[in-house]
């Protein structure tokens, strides 16, 4: 079942075109790699996905419904959540807090339409529940094994930490889709080993992850399907394995990176 | 300082003080209830500066108007229910008067929020003079249309309650004091907790840290933005309507009390809700005590606030509860 597919989907800036006509993708309940060469379009193509960007032409349809054009806050609050190349966390709150703030914004939720019962309710109890969404931060943060640094401010974390909150945090809110755009990039191999140990619980946890990635190995070891671009258009898709012996994957791309190796 | 060298007299021994001393005591002890007083209303105002700095990281220029606007509805609703002047404080001006603060604060709730969507959210993405400039545009037209539509005259807020004068010892409180030190600290209590228990609070305080990371987390920044200037302009209308006990209701009035409520906000650490508060106490009573203290003229005592002002930004810029921001590359 496709729980997110793009239809003709283009995104221009002045005259050059960022994303050309792609149809993309995504199975329910696997992990789908987006690979291509530098400008080949991809971060454009998750900005249009998750509301950053409006698309020049074409449709996007999530979960059965068109999403073209709808701002982030929307789009995040059906169920896609993102992380980002430069990280985006809240650097001046804690490691738990920021977990936290997931758990509070929940998918789903909307803080502007709550009833007003319901809001009466959770601000009498209010500290209540602040002591159960606190636990439920520090289970996440236990099941990526950073909870030790719970106390600690998000800024002063290492490099791969920070990524793996961010991961953390975007799954705290219970989205349906998770994007990730190159979230090996600036880590040692120690950290992209873990990285992939997360990839795999996320993915047993049922929601369904597509990620941008340069590092090949990691993207052919957990990927089970993989979309190719190259200048803004869709040059392949399928299994790794179809993939690694694509002609035109291997001219556009591995080729000439095996090339500079 | 004067209680001090009371206690510490040369001339006489420790427990001695003097008649003198006593007087001047219980003199500056007036100055701090005024103060007091004044502070409240300060803190009230200072609030909506703050907020929306908080958020929008812009001065509201025009959050003084607003608690002009918020003193005439306030008062044209009170004058309507209960006929003015001519009425006798009794339990029916106190609940008109309740209506009438209730009814100018949704009023300039609206109209801040208004004020918003037309001239600052167009200006978003603009050079950061631009929504400034705006913002000094729309206290123009606000308090030149008051003027248009009410005349420049003066008008007396009257008391919807008696106001004899309570003494205690050689300090004289009167009620209006006590309900403009009341209704204040209730104000700001509502707000804290609105800000720090509810979902709608917590989003507020999630968009002043980090816009477009809320976004992502499915915080609707616009409509915590308008949010935002609807809480602080109902507060000013409250401060608005507590003024004009003291101050009267004119169409200038905004100015020189949104201006101080500025310097407030800015003393405790613009962006700081808790900063705002201790701000507007602070500068209430300093410029209460501190004319007097200075033998300023009663003409001049308006410099006290600017030049605590500029003591503020030369020792600690961020204000006193302000954190020191890492500057951004």
């Amino acid at each position: 079942m496709r729980i997110l597919e793009t239809e003709h989907l283009t995104r221009e800036f002045g005259g050059v075109i960022a994303v050309n006509d792609v149809d993309f993708h995504v199975e329910k309940g696997l992990v789908t790699g987006l690979i291509g060469p530098n400008g080949a379009g991809k971060t454009t193509l998750f900005n249009q996905i998750t509301g950053m960007d409006r698309p020049t032409s074409g449709r996007i349809v999530f979960d059965g419904v068109d999403i073209t054009g709808l701002p982030a806050w929307k789009i995040s609050r059906m169920g896609i959540a993102r992380t980002f190349q430069n990280i985006r966390l809240y650097k001046d709150l804690t490691v738990v807090e920021n977990v936290m703030m997931g758990l509070h914004f929940k998918v789903g939720s909307d803080p502007f339409r709550h009833r007003f019962s319901q809001a009466i309710r959770s601000y009498v109890f209010a500290s209540r529940e602040n002591r159960e969404v606190y636990a439920k931060a520090m289970d996440w943060l236990s099941f990526f094994e950073i909870d030790e640094h719970a106390q600690d401010f998000a800024g002063s974390l290492p490099y791969g930490k920070q990524r793996e909150l961010e991961i953390a945090r975007a799954l705290a809110a219970d989205p349906k889709l998770l994007f990730l755009d190159e979230p090996a990039a600036g880590m040692n191999p120690a950290e992209t080993a873990h990285l992939m140990t997360v990839v795999d619980k996320i993915r047993k946890l049922g929601v369904t992850v597509v990620l941008i990635e340069h590092d090949m190995k990691l993207v052919m070891n957990i990927c089970d399907s993989i979309t190719v671009l190259n200048f803004g258009m869709k040059i392949a898709e399928g299994t790794p394995n179809e993939i690694k012996h694509d002609k035109g994957v291997i001219e556009a791309y591995l080729g000439r990176e095996e090339e500079e190796d | 300082m004067t209680v001090l060298s009371g206690g510490l007299s040369p001339s006489g021994s420790l427990l001695f003080i003097s008649e003198k001393d006593v007087s001047t005591i219980s003199l500056y002890m007036q100055y701090i209830v005024n103060g007091l007083t004044l502070g409240a209303i300060y803190s009230l105002i200072a609030l909506g500066y703050t907020m929306v700095y908080g958020i929008l990281k812009f001065i509201n220029f025009a959050h003084g108007d607003i608690l002009m606007v918020g003193a005439f509805i306030g008062l044209l609703i009170y004058n309507a229910l209960t006929g003015g002047e001519a009425a006798a404080p009794g339990a029916w001006t106190i609940i008109a008067f309740v209506i009438a603060t209730l009814v100018s604060m949704v009023a300039c709730g609206l109209l801040g929020m208004l004020i918003e969507r037309i001239a600052y959210k167009p200006l978003r993405n603009a050079n950061r003079l631009a929504p400034l400039l705006s913002a000094i545009g729309v206290s123009f037209i606000l308090s030149n249309g008051a003027a248009w539509i009410f005349g420049t005259k003066s008008r007396r807020f009257p008391y919807p309650f008696e106001n004899e004068p309570i003494h205690i010892g050689s300090i004289t409180i009167t009620p209006h004091q006590i309900v403009i030190v009341a209704v204040s600290v209730l104000m700001m209590i509502l707000l804290a907790s609105f800000v720090s228990r509810t979902r709608m609070g917590k989003a507020m305080r999630a968009a002043s840290l980090d816009q477009p990371t809320s976004m992502l987390m499915g915080i609707n920044v616009n409509k915590v933005i308008s949010l935002t200037f609807a809480l602080g302009s109902a507060l000013a209308a409250v401060g608005g309507i507590l003024a004009s006990f003291d101050f009267r209701v004119y169409p200038s009035m905004g100015t020189m009390t949104g201006l101080k409520a500025f310097v407030a906000a800015v003393i405790g650490g613009i962006g700081n809700i808790q900063g705002a508060m201790l701000g507007g106490i602070l500068l209430g009573i300093l410029e209460a005590v501190g004319a007097p203290l200075l033998h300023i003229p009663n003409g001049m005592k308006d410099t006290v606030a600017f030049a605590v002002l500029i003591i503020v930004l030369l020792v600690k810029p961020d204000g006193i509860l302000g954190k020191n921001e890492r500057e951004k590359v």
